[in-house]
């Protein structure tokens, strides 16, 4: 958009006003349409000017208070009645993707036999986990569908402690707001208590019939079957519980923070 | 204006007579524009998040596209959603109680749309009174009315494959609502083209629907 037809519009406009110098009545009419015209031309600047709205900062206001707004809807739509579709073992997608904010060849390993699982916040029993703890405690299965932020879908099988049941053990606050993971690829995340709650959500320690390879997130990784992918942190190596919001690494970014399926 | 005044043949008259006619009430000419501008956040936002994951051998060229990263992409979208939805529905509401589907889009048979395409084909089709729809105009809003609805609970069916999965489901599944979403999607894109090459082909429908009058013809 240039301002050249604008500029020429006026001087046109100028012209028949000139012209018509000699009947009021005409320019009474020519001056209305005038004020029209450069009124439209002012829009039609307005619109240039935010013309660039990926990187305005009111813009960015809007879109994070709608994001914010989106987390409330998500909230309320939540059911921890209503389960995450399992499929039979026939639909597991071989071999199942890897994925993470870095490449496969920077995949962290975590040393199982000195790991220790931190607790913090508002939790009764904070003594640390290993993980000989954790195989010993009731396990569950489940084959369900990772969906993830780009679009991409696959389905895998992840076996480990009911994340509720293990809430419960550690005298979780389960009336808090959030709960928050550190990892030891420097990622981090924290998902609301409903959905830590919910009965699929899984302290998973195991794909299929293996330990968790690193790949996939050793020593551990929470798997939540009714949020997005990026929801599901890897390489666990703490939780806490908060009332205070404490983001992620990719909801600090601009992701959605509920990113609920 | 001038082009109005010296139409040949056409008579000399002041603009303030009973020679304008209402075709578009208000509530059409809000909700299009309103609607208008949804769909153009909705559809360049879309096309960057198909980007990250694209279903076909192509992406859309990232120039065209709104949000600068998925991110911002899925920010636009989700925020663009509740404007494209709550427009939608005063619309759709609008239309069916006040009478105006009724009176504008009904009926159409598909004899009357095939007869109409070909005459507009044949750059033949009168576009006199404005007031009134021809059968291929009917077709298409009518279309795009359905392939907005098509696009929108595809769209849910993606978003909520767990809360709404009797939605997805019906949709054939998660993988399959997203080939739905984009098949429904290029039916608006399509007609939305052709509508702005007709608007072009006959200018005088433009102001028509800021204004809501068109000069009456004799």
């Amino acid at each position: 958009m240039s301002d050249k037809p604008g500029g020429r519009r006026i001087l046109t406009n100028g012209l028949v006003r000139l012209r018509d110098l000699a009947s009021p009545k005409q320019i009474e009419r020519v001056e209305r349409r005038l004020f029209l015209k450069q009124g439209l031309s002012l829009g039609a600047l307005a619109m240039l000017t935010g013309c660039d709205v990926t990187d305005n900062a009111a813009v960015d206001k809007v879109l994070s208070a709608m994001s914010r707004w989106n987390d409330r809807v998500q909230g309320g739509l939540f059911s921890q009645a209503r389960l995450a579709p399992e499929y039979p073992e026939s639909a597991i997608t071989k071999p199942f993707p890897f994925n993470a904010y870095y490449g496969i060849d920077e995949v962290r390993v975590v040393d199982g036999g000195s790991f220790k699982l931190e607790l913090s916040g508002l939790i009764r029993d904070k003594k640390p986990w290993t993980l000989p703890e954790l195989y010993a405690l009731p396990q569950a299965s489940q084959i369900t569908r990772h969906i993830c932020v780009e679009g991409w879908s696959a389905i895998g099988q992840w076996s480990g402690v009911p994340f509720r049941d293990f809430l419960a053990r550690i005298g979780a606050d389960t009336t808090a707001k959030y709960v928050g993971f550190k990892c030891a690829d420097d990622y981090y995340s924290s998902i609301d208590m409903e959905t830590a709650l919910h009965p699929q959500t899984l302290l998973a320690l195991r794909y299929g019939n293996d330990i968790l390879p690193p790949k996939y997130g050793f020593p551990m990784k929470l798997r939540v079957p009714t949020k997005l992918g990026f929801k599901n942190p890897k390489h666990i190596m703490a939780m806490f519980v908060t009332n205070t919001y404490t983001g992620g690494y990719w909801e600090d970014q601009g992701y959605n923070w509920f990113s609920g399926s | 204006m001038a082009d109005r005044q010296h139409k040949a043949g056409a008579p000399e008259a002041a603009p303030t007579d009973a020679r304008w006619i209402r075709i578009h009430p208000l509530t059409v000419r809000i909700t299009h524009w309103i609607n208008a501008l949804a769909i153009l956040m909705m559809v360049t936002s879309g096309w960057r998040i198909y980007n990250a994951s694209p279903i076909w051998d192509f992406e859309i060229p990232s120039g065209i596209t709104l949000g600068g990263w998925l991110g911002g992409a899925l920010q636009w979208h989700f925020a663009a959603m509740w404007l494209l939805a709550v427009n939608g529905l005063i619309y759709l509401l609008y239309g069916i109680f006040s009478g105006h589907f009724r009176r504008k889009l009904w009926p159409v048979t598909p004899r009357a749309v095939l007869h109409d395409v070909f005459e507009a084909l044949r750059g033949k089709l009168a576009h006199q009174d404005l007031s009134m729809y021809n059968a291929a105009q009917k077709a298409a809003y009518l279309g795009l009315i359905v392939a907005i609805i098509v696009l929108v609970l595809s769209g849910l069916a993606i978003w909520k494959p767990v809360q709404l999965q009797a939605l997805t489901a019906l949709f054939g599944g998660y993988d399959f609502a997203r080939i739905v979403h984009f098949a429904a999607m290029s039916l608006v894109v399509l007609i939305v083209l052709v509508h702005v090459v007709m608007v072009a082909l006959v200018p005088k429908t433009f102001p028509t629907m800021i204004t809501g009058r068109a000069r009456r013809t004799t």
